[in-house]
Parts: C-alpha cells; sequence; structure tokens
C-alpha cells in the first residue's frame, strides 16, 4: 500500500502539472523573489496564454505553434495593461490590480456572450492536436516503468520538464548578470537604484512582462497536457499555489521554484491518496466522499507550510543570513 | 574638531573662483556648476522651498544649512528628480534637467545621497558599489544573456570598485551582505556608491548624522577629497556647525524655503539673520552650542 502511495506521489511529482506550477513560480519568482514586485494574479498571464493557444486553434483553424506565440504575446500585452499605469505606484497597487485582473480576465472567459470565442463554462478542446502529432513517443502506457506514463503524457511531460530546464538556466544566466544586479537593487530599495541613474520603470516593465510570459508558457502546457482548457482551471488558488512552491523552494533562488514544485505535487498528491485510503477504509471517523479528502489533504498541506515557516521561513534553498536583512 | 569656531573659520580661506563675490542671496558666481531660478514647491498651504535664484560654484564645497523644515531635503529632492516643483527651472552643468527623471539626472553627473541610508541590504557591498557604475552593457536585457558582451567590463568595474572599497576602508567588508554594515560604514558605502557613477556634482545630505565622532573626521576627509583630488563639486546638508564651518567654501542658509543669506563660513557665522533664524537668540552660536554639549553630558551621565 504504503508502494502504490509513493507512485501515485511520485507520478504527480514529475508529471506535467508540477511542471506548469514551476514554470508559474519561476515567473513569480522574477517578478517577487528578484524585482520585488507583487503579483497576485499569475492565474491571469498562464489564463491568456491557454485561451491565446486555444482559442486560435480550436476558433480560428491556426497552427498550435501560431496559437504560442499568440498565447505569449497575449501575456505581453497583459503585462503592459497592468504594468504601465501601476508599476510608478507603491507595489501595493500591482498587487491589487493583478488580483482582480485575474478574476476579471476569468469570468470574461466564463461569460455567455464570450461564448463563440471561449465556449464559456464549458470551454474548449481539440487544440492540441498537432502538438501530438510530432511526439516521438508512441505505444501504450508503458514509459517510466512503475510510474506508466502513456505515450502523450510522456511527450508532454518531457516538453515541459525541457521548457523549466531551459527557462531555469536562462534565469540563471540572466541573475547573475549586471541586468540581475539592478533587478535586486530595485528589489533592496527602488529610490536607491534611481539615483544611481537606473531607469527603474523599464527594468519593472522588463520583469513584469519576462515573468507573466513563462507564466503564459506555464498555461500552455497545462491545456496541452490536459487537452482542454475551462475556465474555472484558473482560480486564484493557482497563484497562491505557485507562491506556496516559491517560499516552499527558496524565494530568490533559481532552483528554488522547481524543488518546491516536485515536493509540493509529492506531498499534496502523497497525502490526497492516503487520506483517501484512510477514509475508504473507514479510519477517519466523520470524513467521507471525494470533497473531504481533497479538503483533508488541503489542510494537512496547510499545516506542513506553517511548520516550514516556523521551522525553515527562507525555503528549502533559501539562505536564513538574507532573510535576517530583510527588515527596512 | 575644532572647539573654537573662529579657528575652524579660519582654517581655510576664501577660494581663489569666489573672491570678490559678494555676501547676499542669490548671488552670482564666476562659474556655477548649477543655477537655480524661481524655484517654488509647496505641500498643502505650506511652501516648503520658495527659491528665487541660487548659483552653486563649481569645483568647491557648499554646505546647505537651516533649521528643521527649511526645505533643505525638499531642495535636494527637486534639484535631482525626486520630487517634481510647482515651477521653477534651473541647469545643470548649462543644460536644464527641470522635467528630467531621477535617473537621468544621476547619469547626467548629479548624483545624491540619503538622509536616511540605503544601502542594499541584501546585496554584497562589492555588489552595492557595482551598481552604480553607468553604461553598463550588462544592464541591457538582451546583452545579458551574452556573457562575453559584459565580461571585460564588468572586470574593469570590480576594479574601479575595489579600489574605491579600499580608500573608504571598506575593502574588508567586501563580500558581507550591505545589512551587516554598521551606520557609519552604510554612509561610507553610500557616498562611495555615489562615486562610482562618477558625478560632477555630489549632493550628500546630513552625510555625518548618526555617525560617530572617529568616523566623522574620516568622513570628512572623504568630502574633502572629493573637491581637493577629484575636482568635483559638493553640497552637503549638515547640521553640526563646526563641520560645516570646518569643511566649506561656502554656506547657503535656508529658512522657510528661502535663501536668507550666502557667503564664506566666516561672514555666515557673523550673519545677524542666520543667528537669528537657525543659531539661536543667545547671539552667541559657540556659547550655545557649549550649553547644548553640557546638557548631552549631563544627560548620558544619569
Amino acid at each position: 500500500m504504503i508502494e502504490t502511495l509513493f507512485f501515485d506521489a511520485l507520478r504527480s511529482a514529475v508529471g506535467p502539472t508540477a511542471a506548469t506550477y514551476a514554470l508559474l513560480a519561476i515567473g513569480l519568482n522574477i517578478h517577487f523573489g528578484y524585482t520585488g514586485l507583487l503579483n497576485f494574479g499569475q492565474v491571469g498571464f498562464m489564463l491568456v496564454g491557454a485561451y491565446g493557444l486555444a482559442i486560435t486553434v480550436s476558433v480560428f483553424g491556426g497552427s498550435v505553434w501560431l496559437g504560442v506565440v499568440v498565447g505569449i504575446l497575449a501575456a505581453v500585452a497583459l503585462s503592459l495593461v497592468l504594468g504601465l499605469p501601476t508599476l510608478r505606484l507603491r507595489a501595493d497597487y500591482l498587487a491589487i490590480t493583478t488580483i482582480a485582473a485575474g478574476e476579471i480576465l476569468r469570468f470574461l472567459v466564463r461569460n455567455t456572450s464570450s461564448d463563440p470565442f471561449t465556449g464559456s463554462v464549458f470551454g474548449l478542446r481539440q487544440f492540441a492536436g498537432d502538438f501530438y502529432a510530432i511526439s516521438p513517443f508512441s505505444g501504450g502506457s508503458d514509459y517510466l516503468g512503475p510510474l506508466r506514463f502513456s505515450a502523450n503524457r510522456m511527450w508532454v511531460t518531457s516538453v515541459g520538464w525541457g521548457l523549466v530546464l531551459v527557462l531555469s538556466l536562462g534565469v540563471w544566466a540572466l541573475m547573475r548578470s549586471p541586468w540581475g544586479r539592478v533587478l535586486r537593487s530595485i528589489r533592496e530599495d527602488e529610490d536607491a537604484a534611481r539615483s544611481l541613474g537606473k531607469n527603474v520603470f523599464l527594468y519593472k516593465m522588463q520583469s513584469l512582462v519576462l515573468g507573466g510570459v513563462i507564466g503564459a508558457i506555464g498555461g500552455i502546457v497545462f491545456i496541452l497536457a490536459l487537452q482542454n482548457v475551462t475556465p474555472d482551471m484558473f482560480l486564484p488558488q493557482v497563484t497562491f499555489f505557485a507562491f506556496a512552491i516559491m517560499i516552499l523552494g527558496g524565494t530568490g533562488t533559481v532552483l528554488g521554484p522547481v524543488l518546491g514544485s516536485i515536493l509540493f505535487w509529492f506531498l499534496l498528491t502523497g497525502l490526497q491518496s492516503g487520506v483517501r485510503t484512510l477514509v475508504d477504509s473507514g479510519a477517519i471517523p466523520g470524513v467521507a466522499g471525494g470533497q473531504a479528502v481533497g479538503a483533508v489533504s488541503l489542510i494537512a498541506v496547510g499545516l506542513m507550510l506553517m511548520l516550514l515557516m516556523i521551522f525553515r521561513p527562507q525555503g528549502i534553498l533559501g539562505d536564513r543570513e538574507e532573510l535576517r536583512l530583510d527588515v527596512k | 574638531m575644532s572647539s573654537d569656531p573662529n579657528v575652524a573659520m579660519s582654517s581655510r580661506p576664501v577660494p581663489a573662483g569666489l573672491v570678490g563675490v559678494a555676501h547676499e542671496p542669490g548671488v552670482g558666481k564666476p562659474d556655477p556648476v548649477l543655477v537655480v531660478d524661481g524655484l517654488r514647491r509647496s505641500f498643502g498651504g505650506v511652501t516648503a522651498v520658495d527659491v528665487a535664484h541660487l548659483e552653486i560654484p563649481r569645483g568647491l564645497i557648499t554646505g546647505l544649512i537651516g533649521p528643521n523644515g527649511a526645505g533643505k531635503t525638499t531642495l535636494f529632492n527637486l534639484l535631482t528628480g525626486f520630487d517634481t516643483p510647482d515651477e521653477g527651472d534651473w541647469t545643470f552643468d548649462g543644460t536644464s534637467t527641470a522635467d528630467w527623471p531621477a535617473y537621468r539626472v544621476a547619469r547626467a553627473g548629479m548624483v545624491r545621497t540619503f538622509q536616511l541610508t540605503k544601502a542594499l541590504s541584501r546585496m554584497t557591498v562589492l555588489e552595492n558599489l557595482m551598481l552604480g557604475a553607468t553604461g553598463q552593457r550588462g544592464e541591457r536585457l538582451l546583452s545579458a544573456l551574452v556573457s562575453p558582451a559584459w565580461r571585460g567590463q564588468e572586470d574593469a568595474i570590480r576594479v574601479r570598485a575595489e579600489d574605491l572599497l579600499v580608500r573608504f576602508r571598506l575593502d574588508h567588508m567586501r563580500d558581507q551582505f550591505a545589512g551587516t554594515l554598521s551606520g557609519g560604514q552604510r554612509k561610507l558605502l553610500e557616498m562611495a556608491r555615489a562615486l562610482m557613477v562618477e558625478p560632477t556634482l555630489v549632493m550628500l545630505d546630513e552625510p555625518m548624522a548618526g555617525v560617530n565622532p572617529a568616523l566623522t573626521q574620516s568622513l570628512l576627509g572623504h568630502v574633502k577629497d572629493l573637491r581637493d583630488k577629484e575636482g568635483r563639486s559638493v553640497v552637503f546638508v549638515e547640521h553640526d556647525m563646526d563641520v560645516v564651518f570646518e569643511i566649506s567654501d561656502w554656506v547657503v542658509c535656508l529658512a522657510q524655503g528661502k535663501v536668507i543669506a550666502e557667503g564664506p563660513p566666516s561672514a555666515i557665522g557673523a550673519n545677524q539673520e542666520v543667528i537669528d533664524a537657525y543659531l539661536g537668540a543667545t547671539h552667541d552660536h559657540s556659547a550655545l552650542r557649549r550649553e547644548r554639549r553640557r546638557k548631552r553630558d549631563e544627560g548620558s551621565e544619569a
């Protein structure tokens, strides 16, 4: 039984959802971890990436590659719309605006009047054909040994983690450069950066666009894996899972979001699986049904995050010394 | 530090560039680095700055004094682009920079420090300094990805930063986070960082505030070096009159946003308006200071 739990958890930890959340958290880490921008609407970037792709293919009959480009451009546009009015203001304005924008976008695609383009609550499907057509994997569910990934899942997983690898390398290269140094100086004190001749607004905008585009790529990977997209995949809690993942792994570290996502999904799925087993066997009195399984495992994840914050507030890869100085 | 202000005042003669310049508010100077005209800034009903005309001499140290709320820091904020005036114009090095954002003003060579020091806490001391260099190729997003594009320049900047760290005696802290520095070391760091920009005019907002007396002397030495060894112009705000009189070539006194007096330290020390507005009604500021010291000493014994 323990073995089943372990493989359930591992299947989730290396799967496309974990890769998606790693991408979301990599984007957030550029925003928050390196630049100090409080983006509470990362899910909005994920949404425009996903719907940019799905609408281009399902509604307008474009190729999946054109869809990816449209999704990324939509994220750039969203960053500009959000950033231009708020990045000159104090940090909290961006936070309020982004959390609202995420919800506005979700209701927009959910609305009945958007039905011809977004399929409203039913969403869109059949946009991933081109993507799976070039898959080098074929055959049955016999990939990764005991994890038993199907050929399609194997393909989207490889692409997802491949993107995580490439983008993490990109973040590493950028953050050791003078450009990354300016970003970190803005996080520490943007007036000091200004007084040294840095165009703070421009750098914040670049950071917002870059992290937003990576969030959109996360959304694209997510819906390619599921092969359908519906508005309620993009609830605000997605952003907070991504924040939890980033903090778990270590804010402001290159590999923190990646490690955080793997660990988060391992724990969450493992717990869900464990709780379900216990509930089914009647070991937990008063708890029954699928809803309860989700709730109990989220409570457990919440507790674990609290323990982490108490005993290792800097995350797994963070530097405690650095955190101690985080008092202005 | 001299306890007799008369000795301090006579320690530096009026520099050649300012001989014959009248000791009156808004007086013209032979070669000003900064010229301010009709500058006004009010907050609600309070006029914080109302400067009709002011010229800052080039290559010299100008002390800016005035009681609390006189508008010294607001004037700094306006001139360096950190605040927007209601009206007024100024030229820096012959160019009007009145509508420029702060980062452009800094790049043009007018660099400020802050009254409340802004050390970049979670960056190392060396990184703090290296950030200051202007025109870095690696600060552009696309070149940043290609390290050969900026590696050579980066090495040159590091050498310059390390030289400055040695000069400001911070080299032993090179790889420490700036957040671990003491208050005085942060003042040194901020001054050194400002120099990385290679400024023409350095604006220091209370560089000695909260610094222990031993470090004050070394900070004073650094400020004098800016003028004597590097030929930069300096404007600084300071409340300690001994310091102001010891290193300034020229002193400007603000009160309620207006320039009420200008002149060399010796003239300012004897100016009746300055004494009334700032130094207190006793008409004898050295006595005033002795009194203040006595009280402070009593306070520390208690």
